[in-house]
Order: C-alpha cells, then structure tokens, then sequence
C-alpha cells in the first residue's frame, strides 16, 4: 500500500512532468511529412518519439500496448491518406484494425484519446506540426497515464496485484 | 435424449463400419453426474462411449487443429449449432477442407441448467451444411438483448470500466485455458509465447495480464463464434467473453459482419469496404 502512495505522489508532481508521446509514422507519407516540417522548421513540442514503419498497416496493436507499458502517456499512428498507401491497401486495413483496437482499450477502462490515428502526407509538414502540438497539449491535460504508470517497470511497483 | 443417444451411435457405427471416416469425433459421459467430455471413436465398439444430453457444453472444432489428432485419417466430428460456426471459421482461414471433414450436426435447444446465456440469443440451433443431421428441427426464436451485458458496461464510466478489469484481469493466473480451449486460438507459437522480443509478459501481473487478455480477444476479432468456452473454463472467473462479445458487437455494427455464418466469408480484417469504412475519429 505504501508504495502505491508513493507512486501516487511521484506522479502528481505536474512541474515535473511532461508527456511521453510515442508515435509510429508510416515511411512514405507521415515520416516525410514529419521531415519536411523539420525542414520548414516549424516548431513543435519535443515530446514525441518518432518510430518509422513501413507502412501504417504495418502497426501491430501490440506496438500500442507495449508503448504504454514502456510510460507512454499517448501513441499516436500516422499514414497516408487513404488512398496513397505506398502499397495500396495497407491504410485500408489500418483504417479497421487501429479504430477497434481504440474502442477495446476503451472498453476495458482506458481513456480512447490516449490512442490517437491520423493521416498525414508528405507535403503537410504544417498539418503534422500543428498536429504534434495538438496532442501534445492533449496529454498534457489528460495528465500522467496513471494505469499504466502504476504497473510500470519505471515505478518499481512490481507487486501491484490490485 | 436417450433417442438422440441411439441415433448418433448408430451413424457412428455406420461410418466406422464403411470406413468412411477413420475417426468420430464426440462427447461421451464421464463421472455418472451427466458431464459430458470429449469421446474419439476409432473402432465401431467404442461408439457406445459415445451420448448427447444437455450438458455438450463444450467445442470439439479445437480438436481438429491438433496434429495428433489430424493424424488419425478422416474426421468424423459432433458438433451443435455454434461449434458449426467454428467449422465455418476454420475452413475460410484454410486451416481445414470441407471435404476432408464428415459433419454429424445435431439440433440443439440449448446446453445448461439454467440454460447458457448463448442459446438464448442463437440463431443456429439447426445446424446447416452437415453430412448428416440428429434430432428434430428446432423452432426457438432468439431472444432479444444479446448485447444488454456490454452496453451496461459501456454505460459505466471510463474509471469504473479501469476499475472492474483491473481487478478481474489482475487475478489471471495465465494458465492459458481460455486459449487452449478456442477452436480459433491455433497458432502454432501464440504471441504470448514469443520472446525475442517479449510482446507479453508472461508473470501473471495486471501489466502483463492486461496485454494479454486484451491481444488475446483482439486477435479473435471477427472470428470469435461465442462458443462461450474460454470463460467457461477460466479457473478464476474471469467474464473474458464480455471482451470478446465486445468486439462481436462492434463487428456487427460497424462492419455488419457475424463470424462463421458461411465457409468463403471474409473477415473483417482481412478486407475492407470503401462504402462503408470512414475517417472517423482519425485525425
Ligand atoms: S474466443 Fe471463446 S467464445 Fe470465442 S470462439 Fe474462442 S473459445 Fe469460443
Ligand atoms: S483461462 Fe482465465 S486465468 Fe487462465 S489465462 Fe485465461 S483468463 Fe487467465
Ligand atoms: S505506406 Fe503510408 S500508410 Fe501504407
């Protein structure tokens, strides 16, 4: 019981805290829309951890649960639109596979913002910055992910069993 | 009953005998409380280990994904409304042929006592598409409320959802029964098992136990039949067919799909419909 108070008071230190946001961007459109706003430079919180797929339809849901048992406070996926999948289809599948993922992490008790998809494409650097800042700001108002928190490695709170 | 009972031996023996199946596939008593437990017929005097009552709760179709089962030559496999769904499931993911199989479906009003909450909201308690078929058609509606359980626990706020699973979930044990026992969990290596790199932890803590619990109904998606097995043999308790009966529903509505209604459907993952998926909720 202790330490659960003790990760509680870890956590609720806002001054010190500030989002984790993991984000897998498919290779063709998201992470070259990500590499255009670089080169555009335009700003955006440095929050976010970028992990290129080859294609949205790659994500595996597990991708997203690891990354929230790894303290992610929010995942987000990017590909193309739908339509320009580099390999024709993989969006399409993406586009029925991750929202169901998001209404059962829903289900069990998980606030769905934290999962966010979007399409970005190579040419909207604009887009993917003023995106990043969006959900940057998103998770900073829905705070720490304390579910996952409390059963993470980080928290030394191994013996969490309720 | 009884009649069923003499009914099935008979066409049990009757296949053994022609040598048109190697092998039935069947429930049979065990104990003298009326449980049933799987029965494998491979001479024609063991079909008297062979029955039907009201207590074939379980799904033989798993069997047929066990290569030391396979082995054995052609199947002849017992199975109720539901079971022929899992049939259905298996044949369109090419796990199984139609033709390699001898179906004996029976006409089912239901397993349990109380009834099952399943049978109450069937709609195949004729199975369809059988070699042979064992008792009277069977005239009972479907009850309305299928879906009454999960929409009150999506009534529920976010916390109270976080905090009903969390409880439940932490107390799995990951035995792995409820995957054992799916006709649909056949991987030869289950996720869960692969640890290089580990994608679920395998120590039974709700971190852990969350992943798996949650990838495990993912992964049955559209192909789950609701056979109801997996939480019938959860040693703890655990309402995991809730998680699936979730996505059930959320097939049925968004993609208008029901799992096992036929042998060349597609499944809602592995197609997708340009007139009826959208962006919504992505950004
Ligand atoms: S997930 Fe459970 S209810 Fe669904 S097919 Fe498998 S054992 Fe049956
Ligand atoms: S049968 Fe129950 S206790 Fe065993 S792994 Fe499945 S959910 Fe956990
Ligand atoms: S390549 Fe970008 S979504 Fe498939």
């Amino acid at each position: 019981m202790e330490s659960t108070q003790q990760v509680e008071s870890t956590s609720a230190a806002p001054e010190e805290w500030s989002p984790s946001i993991v984000a897998f961007l498919c290779n063709w459109c998201s992470y070259a829309g990500a590499d255009l706003a670089g080169m555009s430079r335009f700003k955006y919180p440095a929050n976010i951890r970028i992990v290129k797929v080859p294609c949205s339809g790659k994500v595996d849901p597990m991708f997203v649960l690891k990354a929230f048992e790894s303290g992610a406070d929010l995942v987000l996926v990017s590909g193309c639109h739908p339509g320009d999948c580099h390999y024709a289809t993989g969006n399409y599948h993406a586009r029925r596979k991750l929202p169901t993922f998001r209404t059962l992490l829903e289900f069990v008790g998980i606030d769905p913002r934290r999962f966010q998809i979007s399409w970005v494409s190579a040419a909207e650097g604009a887009k993917w910055a003023k995106m990043v800042a969006d959900i940057t700001e998103l998770a900073e108002e829905l705070g720490p992910f304390e579910y996952f928190d409390r059963l993470s490695d980080k928290r030394k709170n191994r013996q969490c069993r309720n | 009953m009884q009649e069923l009972t003499a009914q099935l031996r008979e066409k049990a023996k009757e296949l053994l005998d022609a040598k048109t199946v190697d092998l039935v596939i069947g429930y049979g008593p065990t104990g003298d409380n009326g449980e049933m437990t799987a029965v494998f017929a491979r001479k024609p005097e063991d079909v008297e280990k062979l029955g039907l009552n009201g207590q074939c709760f379980r799904n033989l179709a798993v069997y047929l994904n066990k290569p030391e089962v396979r082995k054995q030559g052609k199947p002849a496999i017992v199975v109720k409304g539901c079971d022929r769904r899992a049939l259905n499931v298996l044949i369109r993911e090419r796990r199984l042929a139609r033709e390699d199989l001898h179906i004996i479906g029976v006409n089912c009003d239901g397993v349990g006592e109380p009834l099952m909450g399943k049978c109450k909201f069937c709609s195949v308690h004729n199975p369809e598409e059988c070699d042979d078929v064992l008792g009277d058609q069977i005239e009972m509606p479907a009850e309305d409320g299928q879906f009454d359980d999960v929409g009150e626990m999506e009534q529920l706020s976010g916390d109270e959802r976080w905090k009903f699973w969390s409880e439940k979930l932490g107390e799995c044990i990951r035995c792995y029964a409820c995957r054992q026992v799916c006709p649909m969990c056949y991987c030869k290596r289950c996720v869960v098992e692969k640890n290089i790199p580990q994608w679920v932890e395998t120590s039974p803590h709700l971190r852990g136990n969350l992943s798996w619990n949650v990838i495990r109904a993912f992964h049955l998606t559209g192909r789950c039949i609701g056979c109801g097995e997996c939480e019938r043999v959860c040693p703890m308790a655990i309402p995991i067919g809730l998680i699936n009966k979730k996505l059930t529903k959320l097939v049925k509505e968004e993609f208008q799909f029901a799992a096992g209604m036929t042998d060349d459907e597609k499944g809602p993952f592995s197609t997708f419909d340009l007139d009826i998926d959208t962006d919504k909720g992505i950004l």
